[in-house]
């Protein structure tokens, strides 16, 4: 084992032989670019909701029921997919998310959620997830659309406005801890928080 | 013989009973607005739900208050209770909502309970939204203190 690293260590040290310095250095260049970009599409085909759905535990469970909300139709026909919400868009946190979601490729191959009923089992801990990652993060992703500071509090209810310039305001509360179920099903809610 | 004759008179006579109730009903002012069976009158846009969370007088003592708000997707399942997140006892402080009343934690022998009662559970049974729709046909109803004065002025 030691001899193999060896073995590949000394070659890497070594000066190219054969291959001329402009050959490495354009070759690399363009060998770059294909990784990169190969990369970086096939990073952003697995972040489409065509992508997403492609699952059967996606499309029969939370997809058919984000139909029914304002965030898949509504009067200007502007919608939210699923990594709208789902992914962070900042590509670090991209990336860390996309790396938990390895967890989610050996829950498909193991069938954890493949029926309704394991779903529903489910439900609770897959929500309370999400509810966290928000929290933590400030709601991010709604923020990535729902710009505190373009809000204008005189189009909004009288309630919506008062909870909007006061808890929100403040920072006291984000999004999600009033808007949970905004875009999916709740589950059983007893213990949560506000419920 | 005779049963066939019998068979002819009675189809005969309701015939001339559908026509003639047919005729009857035809100056009847219906939601199809005269339009024929066999037609489709374009659908009246939908209304919007009020939402300005003004409280309506109730149009008699026992009438269920009606919602001053907009209750689109709000789910109320076994899972959840999306009203009852405002408006239990617990919730109300923070929320400022109307508590539900506190006939909603008794069971139907008058025993209280700690939550909303089940049969109280499905808000929308008896609590509804209103929408800024023109009524269909004029409402005809009389509260009970306008019946009452009336009746007053007239023993007076």
């Amino acid at each position: 084992m030691k001899k193999i690293i060896s073995i590949g260590w000394q070659t890497l040290k070594k000066p190219s032989a054969y291959f001329s310095l402009g050959f490495l250095v354009i070759g690399g260049f363009i060998m770059g670019i294909i990784f990169w970009g190969g990369f970086n599409t096939a990073l952003e085909a697995t972040n489409t909701e065509q992508f997403c759905i492609s699952c059967h535990e996606m499309e029969d469970n939370v997809y058919e029921e984000m139909k029914t909300t304002i965030h898949f139709s509504n009067r200007s026909g502007v919608r939210a997919t699923c990594p709208d919400c789902h992914v962070p868009h900042k590509w670090t946190d991209k990336i860390a998310r996309k790396m938990q979601a390895s967890k989610e490729v050996w829950g498909k191959i193991f069938g954890t959620i493949n029926t309704r009923e394991k779903f529903l089992a489910h439900r609770k801990r897959l929500a309370q997830n999400e509810w966290t990652r928000l929290k933590a993060n400030d709601s991010l992703e709604c923020r990535n659309c729902h710009n505190f500071d373009y809000m204008d509090f005189t189009a909004q209810s009288g309630r919506a406005a008062q909870q909007h310039s006061t808890s929100l305001a403040s920072g006291d509360k984000t999004c999600i801890d009033c808007h949970k179920g905004i875009a999916h099903q709740l589950p059983d809610m007893k213990g949560v928080e506000g419920w | 013989m005779n049963k066939a004759m019998q068979y002819i008179c009675n189809s005969f006579l309701s015939l001339i009973l559908v026509t003639t109730t047919a005729t009857a009903f035809d100056d009847v002012a219906t939601l199809r607005k005269g339009k024929a069976l066999d037609q489709q009158s374009p659908s009246s846009p939908i209304a919007n739900v009020m939402n300005n969370d003004i409280k309506r007088a109730r149009n008699y003592p026992m009438q269920p208050p009606v919602i001053p708000h907009k209750t689109r997707n709000y789910e109320v399942n076994l899972n959840t209770n999306k009203c009852m997140s405002c408006h239990s006892r617990k919730r109300t402080e923070e929320s400022q909502a109307p508590m539900v009343s506190v006939t909603h934690y008794m069971d139907r022998d008058g025993n209280f309970l700690a939550e909303i009662s089940p049969r109280r559970y499905f808000c929308n049974q008896c609590h509804a939204t209103q929408t800024d729709a023109k009524p269909l046909v004029e409402n005809t109803f009389i509260d009970m203190h306008r019946l009452m004065k009336t009746k007053q002025k007239s023993d007076n």
